[in-house]
């Protein structure tokens, strides 16, 4: 099933299909490692509700939904 | 001479490795904080002296950020002979993106795998044959926190930048190889680190292609002929995909993988970033720094066991109550109880200088022009500053060790939606929480916001976190306070103020700003880690280091100047005037008072004196303390009432700051936003006081305490900000 990150839920697993995003916030996403086959998992909502926690390859890294947004999932069972 | 830079991500240890290697060389005129200016330093276990330059901490090469752009710049135009690419082996994966970039350019490269100590610990190897042999550059284990592997390391360095290195790829067996290849054909003869710049043009680099559009074109039409990808084209996207491909096929195996359960940091993230406790959380932490640096009655002991102590007894020996002047002279104790170790080393700190100043006074003439100059400018002067230089670096190395620990990044984490209000990202915060410590390092961390406006908005509102030389004000003003009501309380409500007037002051301009969009928010989040000791006291001393050379220099010249203006009339050479109220000083200071009438501290006989304090603390903010010492006002003899205090405090606070963060801000800021930087902070400044001072005076007279006013304020200020963004939220809807 495929879905944008920005809606995933805590705890679930997918895989990097497309990335919708333009210049700059295109170029920080794939530099930060975002790019696609990436798996990625959906750790936490910060407090006030955005942004929210993801952790890949390896790391921890820190987005705005509006940033989630731009990421096409395939949500991994 | 040698020169050698060190890159790397940000948190991947290239600090600590810098200090490592340079020990205590690195230049003075550095800020302590985060690294956005380079470090330079240099490394002397050679015969040949080598330069270690320390360049901020990126993730790629794109000129994404102004520290991206830093770095490229330095490391493509100053030709160091050598790079030392810092790689966090416990993050090989994405530490090695930037390395596939680093490698392209005409340099020496060196790959130090740091940390090596932690994967030890777990059992983890990595192989360093295979990695070397796939980058072709030395690879060399080290561990900079334990100082292992460091002379190895610099040993291999400086062998290497006694060669020449042509640039690789790993690009060249992929799809875009043929495309890199043909562009870096094009220009090997007429640029330097020609393959840095093909890829740059394969990549649509936008200046690459102006520079060479002729290439461009070719490049493109046979960008045409290659079969359909899945990126629609853009090889950008491709080329940071195949980056991470090669990564991923070659070193998966060396890939570290520790515990799929919860580490340390994610069970200390539980805690710290709760959906409900994270914030109550944070403002804690914040009163807890500020009541170790500022509070009086420590923990509240002395209310709740009602100890009373004298100002004399072998009780306060320890805890340095008691050896303040103004106390001993009134020989009662003003301190009761047991201090904040703040409070406690300020004491002590105020007895040495105190003590110095009684030695020179025994033995100089007494009443000679230089005794005065000597005593009453010069050490006085030296004194009000070296007494509050324990709180500041105490609230320095608070600062610093909630940076190095992690726990700043989640701040702005938490953070980022409430800044968003504001028009700014929750990378601002950190800038701004350093404000607290120095609006110098806090201004030049602007860096690491993208925007430019984000970066002027952010500069503007800085020195409204009031910082460590502005802290003796408050401690000043909360010991005059003390009497009425609790002095930590008072300094806390001006901290207070200043955030809240910092928020209302953004989202005035968030207004005002035409197309004003809000800068992404794509970050990392470091797991947590115990500070540092050594790099604390490094940035400590260099902290330590730059208020010496500001009190000997700088603020020196001012005092003369003041001591000078405030013991000689104008015609000075019949020599020192008995009364200060016949000096230079005076005559000016009562003329310029009319424009601080209307904020409370202008009027009555001393109100020239917060004048002259005002105007000197232009020079630095330490001069204001400074100034007023010198002036007679002090403890017992300011007799202003708590809206004029807070006024003054408020002005103090708004106005503009001292002259090195006015100069700091002009090179941080676009050119037109810094004359409206300047304007604002005039203007501002006095509105605030003018509001803080009537709304004062009026609620004095029916309340009774001056908090209450403050309290008031800042409810208004929250309802103000809520009333903003709620109105134009609803006017987008």
């Amino acid at each position: 099933m495929e879905k944008l990150l920005s809606e995933f839920k805590i705890g679930e697993k997918g895989i990097v299909k497309k990335i919708s995003a333009d210049g700059r916030m295109k170029r920080r996403l794939f530099d930060m490692g975002v790019t696609p086959n990436t798996e990625i998992l959906f750790r936490k909502v910060s407090p006030l509700g955005d942004p929210i926690e993801v952790s890949l390859r390896g790391y921890e890294l820190s987005l705005r939904k509006d940033e989630a947004e731009k990421v096409l999932m395939e949500v991994q069972e | 001479m040698i020169k050698i830079c060190l890159a790397g991500n940000p948190n991947c240890g290239k600090t600590t490795l810098f200090n490592s290697l340079t020990g205590s060389t690195a230049h003075v005129g550095n800020w302590p904080g985060v690294t956005v200016e380079k470090r330079e330093g240099s490394y002397r276990k050679f015969d040949e002296k080598i330069d270690i330059v320390d360049l901020p901490g990126i993730y790629s090469m794109s000129p994404y950020t102004p520290e991206e752009v830093v770095s490229r710049n330095y490391i493509l135009d100053e030709k160091p002979n050598c790079v030392i690419n810092i790689v966090d082996a416990t993050n090989l994966e994405r530490n090695l993106y930037l390395t596939t970039q680093l490698l392209e350019i005409d340099v020496p490269v060196v790959v130090a795998l740091n940390m090596m100590d932690i994967l030890k610990k777990n059992n983890e190897t990595i192989d360093i044959k295979a990695l070397s042999e796939a980058f072709k550059v030395p690879v060399v284990e080290i561990s900079a926190l334990k100082d292992e592997g460091l002379d190895d390391l610099m040993k291999v360095a400086y062998g290497e930048a006694k060669k020449v290195r042509k640039g690789t790829t790993i690009l060249e067996k992929t799809t875009v190889g043929s495309l890199v290849r043909e562009a870096y054909n094009e220009l090997k003869t007429s640029v330097s680190s020609p393959l840095f710049h093909a890829v740059k043009l394969v990549e649509n680099d936008e200046l690459e292609c102006k520079d060479h559009p002729e290439l461009a074109k070719r490049i493109s039409d046979m960008k045409s002929k290659l079969p359909e990808d899945d990126f629609e084209g853009d090889y950008e996207a491709i080329i940071a995909n195949e980056r991470y491909e090669y990564i991923g096929k070659n070193f998966k195996h060396t890939f570290v993988k520790f515990n799929e359960g919860l580490t340390k940091s994610d069970k200390i993230d539980k805690v710290l970033t709760h959906k409900i406790w994270s914030i109550p959380i944070f403002l804690l932490i914040m009163f807890v720094v500020f009541h170790f640096t500022f509070s009086e009655d420590f923990l509240g002991l002395n209310k709740i066991f009602g100890l009373e102590i004298t100002s004399k007894g072998w009780f306060n020996f320890f805890t340095g109550m008691g050896y303040d002047g103004a106390i001993e002279e009134e020989g009662e104790a003003i301190l009761s109880g047991i201090p904040s170790l703040g409070v406690f080393l300020q004491s002590w700190m105020g007895f040495l200088t105190g003590s110095i100043i009684d030695l020179f006074n025994s033995f100089l003439p007494e009443g000679a022009w230089y005794t005065s100059l000597i005593c009453d400018g010069i050490l006085t002067g030296i004194d009000s500053i070296f007494s509050f230089i324990p709180q500041v670096l105490l609230l320095y190395l608070f600062v610093s060790i909630l940076e190095d620990s992690g726990y700043m990044a989640r701040v702005a984490f938490i953070m980022d939606r409430a800044f968003r209000k504001f028009g700014l990202s929750g990378k601002a915060f950190i800038p701004l929480l350093m404000g607290f410590g120095c609006s110098v390092p806090a201004m030049l961390a602007t860096k690491t916001l993208e925007d430019e406006k984000e970066r002027d908005v952010t500069i503007r509102i800085t020195p409204f976190f009031s910082c460590g030389a502005k802290a003796p004000i408050w401690t000043l003003l909360a010991a005059v306070v003390a009497g009425r009501f609790l002095g930590d309380v008072f300094v806390f409500s001006i901290y207070i103020l200043g955030i809240a007037i910092a928020i209302i002051a953004a989202i005035i301009m968030k207004v005002f700003s035409k197309n004003y969009d809000v800068p992404p928010f794509i970050m990392e989040l470091p797991q947590y880690h115990a500070p540092q000791f050594k790099n604390l006291m490094v940035h400590l001393w260099e902290k330590f280091k730059h208020f010496i050379y500001k009190a000997s220099t700088i603020i020196m010249a001012a005092i003369i100047v003041i001591w000078f203006l405030s013991n000689f009339s104008w015609d000075f050479w019949n020599g020192m005037v008995d009364d200060i109220e016949s000096s230079i000083l005076a005559s000016v200071g009562r003329v310029v008072r009319y424009i601080f009438y209307p904020l409370g501290f202008g009027s009555g006989a001393d109100g020239w004196k917060y004048t002259a304090a005002t105007f000197t603390g232009l020079i630095a903010k330490e001069d204001v303390v400074g100034t007023m010492a010198q002036l007679g006002l002090v403890e017992g003899t300011i007799n202003l009432s708590n809206a004029a205090i807070y006024s003054f405090a408020a002005y103090n606070l708004f106005t503009l700051p001292c002259f090195a963060a006015v100069s700091t801000a002009k090179s941080e800021s676009s050119k037109k936003g810094f004359l409206v930087t300047l304007a604002w902070w005039l203007a501002l400044s006095y509105i605030v006081a003018l509001i803080i001072y009537w709304l004062g005076t009026l609620l004095e007279a029916v309340l009774w305490l001056g908090s209450i006013v403050i309290v008031v304020i800042v409810l208004l200020v929250i309802l103000l900000g809520f009333y903003v963004s709620k109105k134009k939220r609803a006017q987008i809807a």
